[in-house]
């Protein structure tokens, strides 16, 4: 009979985490959500010795006093749900701050094994440790790895099947000062007196309320013996405890590491000299400046011709179906209705993963990490954290990872400051909008008028962010503590999967929701307004205002008139919240560029939209109400409605204002009327 | 005495931390990360732009704005 299991991967951020999940996962891996948040949730089976494991690859850690929502996360799952084994994955290069994360998964009193990570690095480093030894002082398994190339992962898994049957017998090696070892023996005592304790390690939960740690000091405010615990815990100096234990923990771990370890010190490491260049005085921001414009340029340029031929494709598909069905409603579903709509969603699936590829190489190189600490200065004079950099370039991809990446910033007013302002980062479903218009009106100047709405995106970003942290959001800045972790060389294995996943992601939302939208605006547009006595779908129906659409783009049609939009453009608008690949969709439609040999594009610059009018419509289309995807994420990463309400409203009316100022300023003073 | 807070120390210098101040969620995060009392810590360099700053302790590059460096106290070693 085969038993089944659960096993916690835990670890450091940075220490090849991933690479040991991937590596005894394989292909059985799935990725969800944590319940009740959209941290994401990579579980993955493997049956080993006919034991089959359930491999839950926990959010990075670096202690357990959790700080941000993802070291809540990792702590919780330890705590709360008990795995049957825990693997802390250990960069070898970077022994004492990774082994402190360690003395406190032992305090916890857990099953747990080390993988010793990346020892072909520590190896090259010119550091020799002994394992063996290691296993020894510290009484758990210690299997030496090397995610990257697959290297002890059978090991790792014997270990596991071994441990799993093994009584423990807790020896606990860290024994404080006497005067802890007192207060943790006064509180444990306290604590084992009481049932509310009993789902808690006593002595690692006296230990934390020693070291003053907040949620812990919370949980126990719930219980009945909380006034024997603020007691003795009144009677002690809790500022020096908490340096003394995360001392003592230290020096346990210096302790072990010389008998087991010779680490070389002399060497200058790669990542040394290269963050000589890197983050240099006078070359950082150039160098930076440079690898994100080509980042850009690749994601954008190289794209192009792999565009071109899906959008040929989908021509030539619409073209042949509507040609092959024979009934005239369904002939127009198909070929103007759902293939030109996929269509239009399919053409960014290059963009899309080369833009994950890149910023891939860029987080697991170890430059985003860099680019943080460059950026902290600029960001943090809009109040916000030098990490908060890497989700809103993400945003020029798509805003809805964006927005979820945005759980590497620990402080909740700059994660939420984040989440609100990434929508105005131009996503990569508005570029459609922009060059359909900027190509119809401006000609050669397309691109700077792109450029332009780009950059008004960012200003338009950090000016509300300004805004928000000195009014609604006011408050100190959070710490800026981080990691500059090692430079590695990604692998291209590790990117390809990132941007695959990132890929599927998007072709969901395209197979659903933006399906669903594109067939919805076409039944609009198809269904006769109530008295107009036309008939389903028929020429003389389609996209006019005999159509249920017309109406409503009616009703809405005195709303965007100061902005020089039609109700074709307000209808558009509307179902631009879907998606907003759908604005260019529907206009299309609207405006019968399907029904005409004329394209879109012929039949905007021959004057059915005045370009001052067409550039306060790409104003409008980036600065207001994201999509449903977009929306539900927001939702979802702030667990909230009003501030998910907040920024529905604060960017609709920016966007409405912009526009109005783009076109009544504008035709006052005679440009590009 | 040669006390100084860590962010008045100029990149190349080495320091042993004596005492980690400021607020208490910050404090205790900087001590997770290894500045304990006693521990040795290089320098390594400013951003570009002056701030934050990249130190060396225990094997590995941690950065901290000025302002969090501010909260600890040191001396200059040789």
């Amino acid at each position: 009979m085969t038993e089944k299991i659960t096993v916690a991967l835990t670890g450091n951020p940075n220490v090849g985490k991933t690479s040991i999940f991937n590596a005894i996962t394989g292909s059985k891996q799935h990725v969800g959500n944590w319940p009740g948040v959209t941290v994401e949730r990579k579980i993955g089976k493997r049956v080993h010795n006919d034991i089959e494991m359930e491999i839950v690859d926990l959010p990075g850690t670096y202690s357990l006093t959790a700080y941000s929502l993802d070291e809540i996360i990792a702590r919780d799952f330890i705590i709360e749900e008990k795995p049957d084994i825990v693997v802390q994955v250990i960069d070898a290069t970077n022994l004492e701050r990774n082994m402190y994360l360690t003395t406190q998964l032992m305090e916890l009193g857990v099953k747990l094994i080390i993988a010793l990570n990346m020892t072909d690095l520590a190896l090259a480093k010119g550091d020799s440790i002994d394992s063996e030894k290691m296993q020894e002082f510290l009484e758990v398994p210690v299997i030496s790895t090397i995610g990257s190339k697959g290297n002890g992962i059978e090991g790792l898994l014997d270990a596991v099947a071994d441990e799993l049957h093994k009584t423990r017998v807790t020896e606990n090696i860290f024994t404080y000062e006497s005067d802890i070892e007192t207060r943790g023996e006064e509180l444990e005592n306290v604590l084992n007196n009481d049932p509310y304790f009993v789902h808690y390690p006593s002595r690692w939960f006296s230990m934390k309320l020693l070291e003053g740690d907040e949620n812990i000091l919370k949980k126990a405010k719930e219980s009945e013996s909380y006034p024997r615990i603020e007691k003795i815990l009144n009677e002690l100096d809790a500022d020096s405890f908490e340096a003394k234990i995360a001392d003592q923990r230290y020096k346990t771990i210096q302790t072990m590491l010389r008998q087991v370890c010779d680490i070389n010190t002399e060497h200058l490491s790669g990542s040394d000299m290269v963050d000589r260049v890197v983050t240099n005085k006078l070359l950082g921001i150039p160098i930076f400046l440079s690898l994100m414009w080509a980042a850009f340029e690749i994601t954008f340029t190289f794209a192009t011709p792999f565009m071109n031929i899906i959008d040929i494709f989908f021509g030539w598909l619409a073209e042949a179906a509507t040609n092959a069905i024979t009934i005239p409603w369904l002939s127009s579903l198909v070929g103007e209705g759902m293939i030109a709509g996929v269509g239009s969603v399919l053409i960014f699936l290059p963009n899309i993963l080369l833009l994950f590829f890149m910023l891939s190489l860029m987080e697991d190189s170890g430059y985003m990490a860099r680019a943080a600490f460059i950026m902290d200065k600029i960001m943090s004079k809009i109040g916000l954290h030098g990490k908060s950099f890497i989700p809103l370039v993400m945003g020029f991809g798509c805003n809805v990872p964006a927005i979820m990446a945005t759980r590497t910033i620990e402080d909740t007013r700059d994660r939420l400051i984040t989440i609100l302002i990434t929508p105005f980062m131009s996503c990569g479903a508005r570029l459609p909008v922009y060059v359909l218009l900027a190509g119809a009106f401006f000609g050669r100047d397309a691109g700077v008028v792109i450029f332009s709405l780009y950059a008004l995106g960012i200003l338009v970003a950090i000016t509300s962010a300004k805004l928000m942290r000195s009014t609604i959001l006011r408050g100190e800045d959070a710490p800026f503590i981080m990691e500059l972790p090692s430079y590695k060389i990604p692998t291209l294995k590790g990117s390809f999967i990132h941007m695959w996943e990132r890929g599927k992601i998007y072709l969901k939302k395209a197979g659903t929701i933006i399906l669903i939208g594109v067939v919805g605006v076409w039944l609009l547009a198809s269904i006769p307004a109530p008295g107009s006595g036309g008939t389903f779908a028929s020429e003389e129906v389609y996209g006019t205002t005999d159509s249920v659409i017309g109406v409503i783009g009616q009703i809405i049609e005195p709303l965007v008139a100061p902005l020089g939009f039609d109700w074709r453009i307000a209808v558009a608008l509307l179902f631009g919240v879907v998606a907003k690949e759908i604005v260019v969709g529907s206009m299309g439609v609207l405006y019968g560029a399907g029904d005409n040999e004329d394209t879109l594009s012929d039949i905007l610059a021959a004057g059915a939209m005045s370009p001052l009018a067409g550039l306060g419509l790409m104003v409008f289309t980036l600065l207001y109400a994201p999509c449903f995807a977009c929306i539900g994420v927001i939702k979802r990463e702030t667990g909230s409605w009003k501030w998910t309400l907040f920024q529905l409203a604060y960017g609709t009316t920016l966007a409405w204002t912009f526009a109005f100022a783009v076109y009544q300023i504008g035709s006052r003073i005679g440009v590009l009327a | 005495m040669n006390e100084k807070t860590l962010d008045l120390i100029e990149p190349e210098l080495s320091v042993k931390v004596l005492k980690v101040t400021g607020q208490k969620s910050s404090r205790k995060r900087i001590l997770d990360m290894g500045l304990t009392p006693g521990t040795r810590v290089d320098v390594i360099r400013r951003a570009p732009l002056g701030d934050p700053v990249e130190f060396k302790l225990k094997g590995y590059n941690l950065s901290l704005r000025k302002r969090e460096a501010e909260t600890v106290l040191v001396e200059v070693v040789e």
